[in-house]
């Protein structure tokens, strides 16, 4: 017990001093570095200042905030929908096959990213694997190219963050309890309306966890659009990464850091929201741990 | 153990009611279903008559869920035919079938509250708003939830849950309900409680229930006919007084309750279903329906209930009697159970009710006894059958 007691002080004080040292320090460094100055000499000088922020305002910025939200909005409904039914085949198919399915979710991670990356870029080139099989199909004629538009930056976002679509969404359906679409069924709903009555508010944990996990990081991958985009493509991530590196500008990377802090905040809100149904609801059948739900039973007379 | 006892014209009261409600309406005609290589099913035959309540008993693993999954329309059967109504329904999907089920775990909809999971199947037929606010109150009103309709599953009881899930099957006016093992996630006072509640409820609504158990208890307290199975087989289907004394199998008399297997031979065979026999090496008459010949082999079975044991000093002809000596006595409060040992090997297990008459029923390990039975109330089977 004592023993006990001592591990979980131990193993918990060494998470926190961990995540405060690489994680919660960082992030209050740079917090505050966006709101100081900058030199041409100094990457910052402790002189208060709200510019950095008010730059943000500018059409430039506001531009690449938007086109970088519409693309990752884009990209998480493409791994929604193509994941979903992956998930589901996955969930569902026998024993055998299951792994042989996984294995195709986890080979790409077998590879460095940057590589894949490239691969995309070999694909979608002028001369590249699509454009000659298409001539060779004989559907178009001549060359093309499909490389630094949003269409490639957004193939790259797609193919890069499926996985993290469809393990949460995995996870979620393989918990879905078969009796419960059996007892749709039974009372009258045919594959359509049980699927939307019971399957899809009960997956709404995974779509939520997978969608948060393919957005944020379709905001914030910078080698992406860096490679697939061209030298001026700009999402907010890559708007980063140039500001701390070849723009120099710390305070005003600092600045678009916290917008995207602020925007990760607002989705972990969302997933909380998400998530209550099943707490409340699902607990029980679910099998919670612990008990972090306790439900009052009362019985009667 | 024959039907003379509590109802000697030998027809079951239940059986009756049955019938006079119409014909099948739920059916299997040669009926067989395998799982890959097991066989859960074996061309079986069997009807549900209209209203009545009707249970599958069997131990783990005979194939009741199976019926009850053929019937629903979750599996579908290898051979043979099934029929709702007089209708074939082989080929029409679960969710059309005029049939609800109650679930072994209920399988509430954990997101949505106790109203939402009662009006579901109205919803999936879309009725009028009206008419399902008015009709879910009712159901809630009958399994004695009003006050609960808006909490979630997980905030319920285990007895309440239960009867979340039959407000939601019978809200939609089966033609029958079936039930798998509904009590089983229940401790025992509760059970008896939802026996009581089910069996009213069944009366109150005239619907057709079929009902699985593996507690012959339960399946005798509830149904009016049982019927009882086997590694996929129906070994016998009648009231549950007939099962209980008219056994055809010595599966079914053993799965029923505890019995006593005696070994003998026909010695002579007499008028009216009489028979004389050497029974565990002492003769005696018997009595039943069944036909034997002369120097055939018979099982004489006997419920502990009819055992009738004597001390030594009480007989006068003690070659009338089967000899043996009492191995232990444990007194049950109702009953004293006693087992004995005879004399030949056998053992025999008795059950003595205390009565004012005979207050003498206590007997000391080791002490000499006559045994012998209630006369007509044996079970005689081929020696052969199992
Ligand atoms: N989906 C399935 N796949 C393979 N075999 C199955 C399947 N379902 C049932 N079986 C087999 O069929 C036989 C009958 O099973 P069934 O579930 O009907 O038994 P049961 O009488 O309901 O038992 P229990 O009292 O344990 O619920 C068993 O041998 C079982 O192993
Ligand atoms: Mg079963």
């Amino acid at each position: 017990m004592l023993q006990n007691k001592g591990f979980r002080f131990f193993s918990i004080t060494t998470v926190c001093i961990w995540l405060g040292v690489f994680a919660l320090l960082p992030n209050m460094a740079l917090f505050l570095v966006s709101f100081l100055d900058r030199t041409d000499t100094s990457f910052f000088i402790p002189v208060l200042t709200l510019d950095n922020y008010l730059r943000l305002f500018a059409p430039a910025f506001i531009r690449i905030l938007l086109k970088s939200l519409a693309l990752a909005c884009v990209s998480t409904l493409t791994c929604l929908i193509l994941g979903y039914p992956f998930a589901y085949l996955l969930a569902r198919s026998n024993r055998r096959v299951r792994p042989w399915l996984f294995l195709l979710v986890i080979i790409p991670f077998w590879t460095n990213s940057l590589v894949r990356t490239y691969a995309i870029f070999t694909i979608l080139q002028n001369n590249g694997v699509l454009n000659t099989l298409f001539n060779r199909l004989g559907l178009v004629e001549g060359n093309f190219s499909l490389m630094y538009t949003n269409f490639s930056v957004f193939m790259g976002l797609t193919y890069t963050l499926l996985p993290f679509m469809i393990l949460p969404l995995y996870a979620s359906i393989e918990k879905l309890n078969l009796r419960l679409l059996e007892a749709a069924k039974d009372l009258g709903a045919g594959p359509v309306r049980s699927f939307l009555h019971v399957t899809l508010p009960l997956t709404l944990p995974g779509i939520a966890a997978g969608s948060i996990l393919v957005f944020l990081p379709s905001l914030s991958l910078f080698y992406v659009p860096e490679i697939l985009g061209g030298i001026n493509y700009r999402l907010l991530g890559s708007f980063i990464q140039y500001n701390f590196s070849k723009g120099a500008n710390w305070p005003v990377g600092a600045a678009a850091s916290t917008v995207l802090t602020l925007l990760l905040l607002l989705m972990a809100v969302f997933y909380r929201l998400a998530g209550r149904n099943e707490r409340e609801g699902g607990a029980a059948a679910l099998s919670a741990p612990g008990g972090q739900t306790a439900p009052a039973r009362v019985e009667r007379g | 153990m024959g039907l003379e006892r509590l109802n000697p014209a030998g027809t079951a009261p239940g059986e009756k009611q049955v019938e006079s409600r119409g014909g099948p309406i739920l059916e299997m005609r040669g009926v067989s279903k395998n799982y890959g290589s097991t066989i859960a099913l074996h061309d079986v035959n069997l009807h549900v008559a209209n209203g009545e309540f009707l249970t599958l008993l069997g131990p783990s693993g005979c194939g009741k869920t199976t019926i009850l999954r053929l019937f629903s329309g979750f599996e579908t059967p290898t051979r043979g035919e099934l029929l709702l109504n007089g209708q074939v329904i082989n080929d029409i999907v679960p969710e059309k079938r005029k049939l609800n089920t109650v679930f072994q775990n209920y399988a509430l909809f954990p997101h949505m509250t106790v109203r939402e999971n009662v009006a579901f199947g109205l919803r999936m037929q879309k009725r009028p708003k009206d008419e399902i606010n008015r009709r879910v109150r009712e159901a809630l009103h009958m399994v004695h939830l009003e006050n609960l309709a808006d909490r979630r599953p997980a905030q319920l009881s285990g007895g309440q849950q239960q009867r979340v899930a039959i407000a939601r099957a019978v809200i939609n006016n089966p033609l029958v309900l079936l039930l798998d093992e509904p009590f089983s996630a229940l401790d025992f006072k509760l059970r008896k409680q939802m026996q009581f509640e089910i069996k009213h409820l069944q009366r109150q609504l005239g619907i057709t229930f079929v009902f699985v158990t593996h507690d012959q208890e339960e399946a005798f307290a509830m149904s009016d006919r049982v019927v009882v199975m086997n590694e996929g087989y129906i070994e016998q289907i009648g009231t549950p007084k007939e099962i209980y004394e008219e056994p055809e199998s010595l599966f079914v008399a053993r799965f029923v309750g505890e019995i006593n297997i005696l070994e003998g031979v026909i010695l002579e065979v007499q008028e009216n279903n009489s028979y004389l026999a050497e029974v565990e090496g002492v003769v005696f008459p018997l009595r039943t329906r069944r036909e034997f010949a002369r120097g055939e082999k018979v099982r004489v079975l006997l419920r502990p209930e009819d055992i009738k044991i004597y001390h030594a000093h009480e007989v006068s002809a003690p070659s009338r009697f089967l000899q043996g000596r009492i191995n232990e006595s444990v007194y049950k409060g109702a009953t004293v159970d006693v087992s004995i040992t005879l004399d030949n090997g056998t053992k025999i297990q008795s059950a003595e009710f205390f009565n004012e008459d005979d207050a003498d029923i206590s007997y000391n390990a080791g002490e000499r006894v006559s045994v012998s039975w209630v006369a007509g109330w044996e079970v005689v089977l081929d020696h052969a059958a199992e």
